[in-house]
């Protein structure tokens, strides 16, 4: 490991109620035309303290020598609010115990260009001229769209241009002040650790540059460091987010206090799209403390319910409890578990499957085909449980609306909000805090309605909405439940002839943007990836999608197709190896043929796991392979069994997980291996225990007490080993979940012969 | 109600029933304890009562009547615990959310058992974390022990 190099801790104030600093002095120069799309504001509007200088729409530095470095990128564990400042400052040349994090406005040099570049249907294996065209297309779209998007693993890789950009033109800009001040050519000029020192040794801090600095016109095309020269990026520095998170000063979103707040407790029907029928207030209005009880209707996603705002949030709660409410089902009210898997049965065996990929022509080949195997795979719901539950604090007051909340999309609170509202989205403020824990569900806007539709009629007071657990459990966006069937030939010496895959779900993309109250426009790239995209060599190969209407809501869930998809392929190229009576490291290798990236990766885990190498009895390993969001995850896991103390029942207990990644330049490594670390445990969590049921049109589960979690007492042992390269840095945040299901499943079956083909898994 | 709270005597006026945690956020505005399940499963909840981890989500405001209690806000209060600097040094939370619960039942586990062994942290520890920063917690204990032990020598 690294050195560690402290920046100064990220204050209460840097990351929200930056009230007093919102509006502060404009920027000089900034109506000038902008050199480059995203290096300035078109507005200015990059809040300054006293003594700051602003030297783009980036970067502030003060004459005390901080600087502060604006990341419109929501941190909700993934460290965003460390490695984004890293690359603005290892092009800056600063020092970076001097960095500190900025809140970002709502602006669209902000906006998210790779997230929605990442969202077309292409296969990784195109690389043509025709892609490059559309691709160009959709990012211009997407600078002059300019959504602020924390999702989809793509924040490094979107800021990775912008933000080297950034620190490079404002290091010129401090060289250029430099020059003149010295009156030196400014190529004698070099810059080191916040100083521009000339060859004759004379030397000048940023802090007494910048306010000349401030004066010039930002480069648009500076030189950026040849990678060998950087100091920063590739550094394991601590977390600038950590000081707040150890001693309790962190502000989450339901962490927002304000005078006067109030505090509102809601329930929903508990049937999906069901609404309430009746509900008797004059049982709770006297309560102590409860201010209104207000009817909800539908939002965003969210089922129509009634909320109770108090003084205490305890209060809004216990008082809802005694609240007399019955329910109308509506259209869900029969809806079961069952009735979801016999409808994606059903479009399994139909002949409306969208075809999302092929290759070669399946039947090719097959008077050589030895053996056939065929598997049918199963996915159910699975809920995002972020340990905050949703909640969002809301003012409306004098005709504004401001807004703090734990969200991945500040920039849709205004247009969302102010729908609600009845303004126009300008007269909306957004503050975004910490989030604890997103995954996915923080996107979501249905809070944000929700909270905006009550801070109407608290005559100007803030209230702040919580969700119980409860409430969260059974309100999500869910992952989608799915099936995936495959049939495969494999010839007399183990190739594999045709490999065919029809997977049928719901579609998150679709779900999602139908709430937004837009209509889905083309295929949703979601519901085929991590299937479609397999990287393995297969001459001949066709893989379907079967889109079903889901009764619920769904969602992206930490690594949104690649979750399930993921499982079902992984599993069943094991099931190939098995048929082909190969191992199942050397079967993929050889699949691997023209996929060096992929194969470098798979031999990385391989070796590091001691794959082949004897393993004390009764522990077997798994392998799995998964690009997802750009990177390339191999995992090995082992796993033995564990008696209860009862004596009877076997649990699956997996002991140690080898990951291996490729994400291009790993701008902070330890970082790396705590998402890792992360994404394992996430989808080792699902893989084991995640299950959510319907009955009834409700879903089943409440609380951790049936939606179980991974303990600190089951936590295997995760070892991380990152593939050193130069390319463009890619996710890191999603690629550790996929791979280790099936790698959990792929060792179950070489420890008991059994292969299981349903999440979660269960050996009984 | 007289507690004793953070090493001052408080008098709190608040339903005897009131779960301490939602007295500690909204009536005291002590927010680094956190709301996670209200069921006592996932300890992001967890304060001390009495120098014991207790989960403040379903313990009434009667319950500690006239004990000490003690949250993370005053845990670092003069100087940072030998447990958040080693959280520090490993570099533990990610989204943090669970986090000063994690750090007051290590707190505790490490007053009660100076030198814990794997087994007894994974009784103690049953706090959740979405996030998976498990392993980490772990060193961070073990860290946090050893520094704990050289400073007492």
């Amino acid at each position: 490991m690294n050195s560690r190099h402290a920046p100064k801790s990220a204050t209460r104030r840097t990351f929200l109620i930056a009230t007093a600093t919102i509006g502060g002095a404009l920027l000089v120069g900034w109506g000038l035309s902008p050199p480059r799309q995203r290096l300035v504001n078109d507005d200015g509007m990059l809040a300054l303290d006293r003594g700051e200088f602003g030297l783009n729409g980036w970067v502030k530095i003060g004459t005390d020598g901080s600087v502060a470095i604006v990341v419109p990128r929501s941190e909700m564990g993934q460290g965003v609010h460390t490695a984004l400042p890293m690359i603005l400052a290892e092009e800056l040349d600063c020092d970076w115990g001097a960095v500190r994090v900025a809140e970002a406005s709502i602006d669209k040099i902000y906006g998210n260009v790779a997230i929605m570049v990442d969202g077309l249907p292409f296969h990784p294996d195109d690389h043509g001229k025709g892609r490059a065209a559309v691709e160009w297309i959709v990012a211009k779209v997407g600078r002059e769209l300019g959504v602020m998007i924390t999702g989809g693993s793509s924040s490094v890789r979107d800021a990775w241009s912008t933000m080297r950009v950034a620190g490079a033109s404002a290091r010129e800009m401090l060289v250029t002040a430099a020059a003149r001040r010295l009156q030196v050519p400014r190529e004698e000029c070099r810059t080191d650790q916040g100083w521009v020192i000339h060859k004759s040794g004379s030397r000048a801090p940023y802090a007494e540059l910048v306010a000349a600095a401030a004066k010039l016109t930002p480069p648009s095309k500076p030189a950026l460091k040849d990678p060998k020269d950087f100091k920063i990026i590739g550094k394991s520095f601590a977390r600038t987010d950590v000081p707040v998170k150890v001693d309790g000063s962190a502000q989450f979103g339901m962490d927002v206090r304000l005078p006067g707040m109030l505090y509102a407790a809601l329930r929903m029907s508990p049937a999906a799209g069901g609404d309430w029928k009746k509900y008797e207030p004059a049982k709770v209005q006297g309560l102590p403390g409860v201010r209104a009880i207000v009817p909800m209707p539908a939002l965003n996603g969210a089922a129509a319910g009634v909320a109770v705002i108090a003084d205490t949030w305890w209060g809004a709660k216990s008082a809802l409890a005694e609240l007399p409410i019955t329910w109308d089902d509506g259209a869900n009210g029969s809806l079961d578990s069952a009735g979801v898997f016999d409808g994606l049965k059903r479009a399994l065996d139909g002949n409306d499957a969208a075809n999302f990929y092929s290759r070669g022509t399946l039947g090719t080949g097959s008077e050589r085909v030895a053996t056939t195997i065929e598997a049918e795979y199963r996915a159910p719901f699975l809920a995002h449980a972020t340990m905050e539950p949703q909640n969002c604090t809301a003012r409306f007051a004098n005709g504004t609306l401001e807004i703090w909340a734990p969200t991945q999309a500040p920039s849709l609170v205004p247009w969302i909000a102010a729908k609600v509202a009845g303004i126009d989205s300008s007269k909306v403020t957004v503050h975004t805090t910490l989030l604890g824990g997103g995954f996915g569900r923080r996107g979501e806007m249905d809070m944000i309605s929700q909270a905006t539709f009550l801070a109407m009629q608290t005559s100007g007071r803030p209230v702040q909405l919580i969700w119980s657990r409860e409430e969260d459990m059974q309100h999500d966006m869910y992952r989608p439940a799915a099936l995936s069937r495959f049939r495969a030939g494999v010839d007399g010496q183990g190739q594999v002839v045709a490999y065919w895959n029809r997977m049928a779900s719901g579609s998150v993309m679709g779900s999602t943007i139908a709430r937004l109250g837009l209509s889905p426009l083309g295929p949703d790239k979601t519901n085929a990836e991590g299937s479609s995209d397999v990287p393995y060599e297969f001459v001949n190969l066709r893989v379907e999608h079967a889109l079903v209407k889901s009764p619920v809501q769904l969602g992206p869930w930490r690594s949104v197709g690649h979750s399930h998809n993921a499982f079902f392929t992984e599993c069943f190229l094991d099931e190939l190896a098995a048929a082909a009576g190969k191992d199942p490291y050397e079967f993929r290798r050889g699949l691997l043929k023209d996929h060096p990236r992929h194969r470098a990766v798979l031999e990385l885990a391989a070796a590091k796991a001691g794959w082949g190498k004897p393993l004390a009895k009764g522990v077997a390993r798994g392998i799995a392979l998964h690009e997802s969001f750009g990177s390339v995850v191999a995992q090995v896991a082992e796993v033995h069994l564990s008696v209860e103390k009862s004596g009877a029942e076997k649990n699956i207990r997996v002991r140690r997980v080898v990951c291996a990644i490729d994400c291009g330049v790993a701008v902070n490594p330890d970082i790396i291996a705590a998402q890792m670390e992360s994404g394992v445990v996430y989808g080792l969590t699902a893989a084991l225990y995640g299950e959510i049921t319907l009955k009834g049109g409700k879903v089943e589960q409440s609380n951790f007490t049936d939606y179980r979690m991974l303990t600190l007492a089951e936590m295997p042992v995760i070892e991380t080993h990152i593939v050193a390269s130069a390319a463009i840095p890619t996710g890191v945040g999603e690629p550790g979940t996929p791979p280790i299901a099936p790698a959990v499943a792929n060792a179950l079956f070489a420890l008991t012969g059994k292969r299981l083909r349903s999440l979660p898994l269960k050996l009984a | 109600m007289q507690i004793k709270l953070n090493g001052k005597d408080i008098e709190i006026r608040a339903g005897a029933d009131t779960p301490l945690l939602w007295v500690l956020r909204d009536e005291l505005n002590l927010t680094g304890t956190k709301y996670g399940c209200g069921v006592a499963i996932c300890g992001a909840c967890t304060v001390h009562v009495d120098g014991v981890a207790t989960r403040s989500c379903v313990t009434p405001l009667a319950a500690v009547e006239g004990k000490a209690v003690r949250t993370i806000e005053d845990l670092g209060a003069d100087k940072l615990h030998a447990v958040q600097r080693a959280w520090i040094e490993v570099q533990v939370p990610q989204c943090g959310y669970c986090q000063s619960g994690m750090i007051m039942a290590a707190a505790a586990l490490l007053a009660a058992k100076p030198a814990p062994s794997d087994e007894e942290i994974d009784t103690a520890m049953t706090n959740l974390c979405r996030c998976g920063t498990y392993q980490r917690v772990r060193k961070a204990i073990h860290l946090a022990a050893k520094n704990m032990q050289g400073a007492a020598r």
